[in-house]
């Protein structure tokens, strides 16, 4: 018994300070600078969606809330998993004693009809992620605790793909009386319950107080408030009307709220997983040619920029096609060897006119750059990279397009190089790469090019038995992708800062603002 | 006057449909729609055309323009605009949770306004070539200097340095809560109403010192009669039409047109939803609220007519 004690005090002198001391009450206020066009997350790509109404559900898995580089699987209504030796095979073990909010019990049932609307979404109804779970043969549930997943093949990133923080688990009665009803309902399971929208003003949350894990939320609620300008969101922080935003803001912000608050503000800040690229037009002449392609990586000093632009811009890291930190990524060392990776900048432009020269265009040449009208980064990213061609001989026009009709413009293949866009819920090599795979395979692929030698390594990746193995494949891609074919430009990984009021406690920046935004594990400490 | 009112009532129709044909087919000549907005701005990995294609039959972009020209003119004419696009909501609710707040905040600028401009018009006209005449020409000619939203970024900036006090983010209707209400909305109205002053105060002062001229002044005074008196019966009246127009105009713009001072001081009002409707390519919600701020024109310019034709009998038997 004495031994048992000893253990249970020496537990409590190492846990975290933050588990020792965490308080209930109070109501956590937050802006988001976009309104979800509904609430149904099976539907919706924003995270204006995400930060207001992901607190009302629970997922099936989520990532470890305490795991910064936002990657790690956690329970959550599935309280443990196992895959078959074929790996082909996922079986869930549902956990016991889940209330929606109406009272009414959770069981597999409800999670087969929520990842079957996702997966399997019967006509008229859309699924945003559906495309993800083509790897999915079925979902069958053997008994009210257990729910199977069989695959088609086996795959390395099925796990991650169910962490996915939209994949909300709705109640199957509902969903078999109406498909649409959670485009303009919430009922969840989650730690909070739903209590107002204002349209265009806030979202209100309670403490549910039935919640299955029991202990937890800590805060007695909280108030999500729309506001669409950053200087508002600033002041707002500043003028301690709202504790955090969990977007990010920009460095200049986090200097200024620094400045203001003192202590009173802490600054969390991650590498985050959007990155700007630039597509290439491969139909468009002289882009067709891999020497054009790479002269343009080649004229680009990212490592100047990486310190240069990380202080006027939310951008910051040098990056291949992983966020930087996070398991899969190529180290710095070897990601230098590539095209435009060179730490020798005046090397690198030599070899760019070089291949300029020996593509016919000795004096360089001019072309349209395409940029989408949003102040930031997307404005400072085009100035530098336009300058940075200029360097080389390049005459870069600059054209600014409205931003909702940016992506039907370059959709077209109206454009020779123009700025795109990629951000995930989660670092996940499968996700990250499938941007760049032949147009016929994704039509996302703006750049417009078939290469099958890029799709067999992908394939491979996916299909690959060990983390080594993986890796090797996934560097293969990157340096075809980014060097030898120069297919697709990278600029520079976001870099997300969370300046929040010290107040705030239990929430940890991941590189993905989809992250985290459950809310079970926040408390402020007042 | 009765016959007057009703050829201005039917000159209004005429000019509505010209404002819901114009603005449905500029809309669809601008680039992109409501699912593109909705689906291809989020960077993600995955974009699903039968998504996308689910969604343009529901909202029935599908269908030819001549189709869905008149599938909205139906339900404008029975006074539905039936649903946003983008939220799926009806119009009528989304545009009623923002209107409170924007007539709120139109009153409280054109009282603001009103209480400055007159009384400053008219001071500066009969001080003409004082210095309170120049002290009140660089008070106005510095609030039509100055962009409300930029006075309202100075007055954030002056509360949060000063007073480390911001006003409320979220909007309270005046009859829950009297002090929320207007501690958030006296600063925009401040703002606002002191630029709008500004035009005013300026048009107040022209109009008067062209009355104070007139033949008919002069008698009075000759006659003997007090200023304050000659001011008030004869000078105010005919002083005030063009600052009735000013005023009209201005409070029709006030209603939907201050997107930037909404977003500044973060208020949902309709200047707001207005460009966001456009941003996300909203037609029906876009199309309801150009409807809806060209009829808050046309009637305060009737309005406005109807002034005159009280103030000035010439113009009713015309």
């Amino acid at each position: 018994m004495r031994l048992v004690h000893a253990l249970a005090v020496a537990a409590l002198l190492v846990l975290p300070a933050q588990v020792q001391a965490q308080k209930n009450g109070g109501e956590l206020i937050f802006p988001v600078p976009s309104e979800p066009p509904s609430y149904d997350g099976h539907r919706e790509e924003t995270f204006g969606l995400i930060h207001p109404i992901a607190p009302f559900y629970n997922t099936l898995l989520r990532v470890d809330p305490n795991d910064p580089s936002g990657t790690k699987p956690y329970p959550s209504i599935a309280e443990s998993w196992t895959k078959s030796a074929d790996g082909k095979t996922y079986t869930f073990k549902i956990r016991s004693g889940v209330k929606f909010h109406d009272g009414s019990t959770l069981t597999s049932k409800d999670v087969k009809a929520s990842y079957d609307k996702i997966i399997f979404p019967p006509e008229g109804v859309g699924s945003s992620r559906k495309g993800q779970y083509a790897v999915v043969e079925s979902v069958s549930t053997p008994d009210a605790s257990t729910v199977v997943f069989r695959l088609k093949n086996p795959s390395g990133s099925f796990i991650a793909s169910l962490l996915s923080p939209y994949n909300f688990i709705y109640k199957a009665d509902i969903l078999a009386k109406d498909m649409h009803w959670y485009e303009k309902n919430i009922m969840g399971t989650g730690p909070f319950t739903f209590a107002e929208h204002v349209k265009g003003s806030h979202v209100v949350g309670k403490k549910n107080a039935n919640y299955w894990d029991k202990g937890k939320p800590y805060l007695d609620g909280f108030r999500a408030i729309f506001i669409r300008s950053s200087a508002a969101q600033v002041a707002a922080v500043r003028g301690e009307r709202a504790h955090i935003q969990f977007r990010g803001f920009t460095p200049a912000d986090r200097d200024n709220l620094k400045a203001a608050l003192g202590d009173k503000i802490t600054v969390q800040e991650s590498p985050w997983d959007c990155i700007l690229l630039v597509s290439i037009n491969h139909d468009k002449k002289p882009f067709d040619d891999k020497r054009v392609r790479r002269a343009l990586t080649l004229a680009l000093d990212r490592h100047q920029a990486s310190e240069a632009l990380s202080k006027i811009a939310i951008v910051k890291s040098v990056a291949g096609v992983q966020v930087p930190g996070t398991p899969y990524a190529t180290p710095p060392e070897e990601l230098n060897k590539l095209a435009g990776y060179w730490t020798d900048i005046n090397k690198s432009r030599a070899e760019a006119r070089r291949l300029l020269k020996e593509a016919g265009l000795p004096d360089g040449f001019g072309f349209t750059f395409k940029n989408r009208g949003i102040p930031m980064p997307y404005e400072p990213l085009g100035v530098w990279m336009i300058d940075q061609w200029r360097q080389v001989g390049l005459n870069v026009k600059q054209e600014v397009i409205e931003p909702a009709a940016y992506f039907g413009v370059i959709r077209k293949g109206d454009f020779e190089v123009a700025m795109d866009f990629q951000c995930g819920y989660i670092v996940e090599p499968d996700l990250d790469m499938y941007k760049f795979l032949s147009v016929d395979r994704n039509p996302a692929n703006y750049g417009r090019y078939t290469d099958r030698v890029l799709d067999d390594l992908y394939d491979k990746q996916n299909r690959a038995t060990s983390d080594e193995e993986r890796k090797k494949y996934i560097r293969a891609f990157e340096k075809r992708l980014l060097d030898e074919e120069a297919h697709y430009l990278m600029t520079l990984q976001w870099h997300r800062i969370i300046p929040h009021s010290s107040k705030v406690k239990g929430w940890t920046v991941t590189p993905s603002h989809y992250l985290n935004n459950t809310l079970d594990v926040v408390w402020l400490d007042q | 006057m009765l016959q007057y009112i009703i050829k201005r009532l039917l000159m209004m129709i005429p000019t509505l449909f010209g404002v819901a044909v114009i603005i449905f087919l500029l809309l669809r000549v601008v680039p992109g729609d409501v699912v593109e907005a909705k689906y291809m701005t989020q960077g993600s990995q995955f974009q699903s055309q039968d998504l996308m294609d689910i969604e343009r039959k529901k909202l029935g972009l599908d269908q030819p323009l001549w189709k869905q020209f008149i599938s909205w003119m139906g339900g404008v004419l029975r006074l539905d605009f039936g649903l946003s696009m983008w939220t799926g909501s009806p119009i009528t609710e989304e545009i009623k949770l923002r209107f409170a707040l924007s007539l709120q905040l139109a009153v409280m600028a054109t009282v603001v306004a009103t209480l400055l401009a007159i009384p400053l018009g008219i001071l500066a006209a009969i001080k003409q070539d004082t210095w309170i005449d120049y002290g009140v020409r660089v008070f106005s000619i510095a609030g039509l200097a100055m962009p409300s939203f930029w006075l309202g970024i100075l007055m954030i900036l002056v509360m949060l340095i000063v007073f480390k006090w911001l006003p409320p983010m979220v909007y309270t209707p005046f009859w829950v809560n009297p002090w929320d209400n207007m501690a958030q909305l006296i600063w925009p109205a401040l703002a606002v109403g002191y630029r709008y002053s500004a035009v005013a105060t300026r048009m107040m002062r022209s109009a008067m010192l062209e009355v104070l001229r007139e033949d008919y002044i002069r008698t009075a005074r000759a006659k003997g009669l007090w200023l304050k008196l000659v001011l008030a019966r004869h000078a105010m009246k005919n002083a005030m039409l063009p600052v009735i127009t000013v005023v009209g105009l201005e409070f029709a713009f006030l209603l939907g047109g201050l997107v930037v001072t909404e977003q500044v001081f973060n208020l949902n009002g309709l200047g707001l939803l207005f460009v966001e409707a456009i941003s996300h390519r909203d037609y029906t919600l876009t199309q309801a609220l150009v409807l809806i701020v060209a009829s808050v024109f046309i009637f305060v310019n009737f309005a406005t007519d109807i002034a005159y034709a009280w103030l000035d009998p010439r113009i009713r038997y015309r």
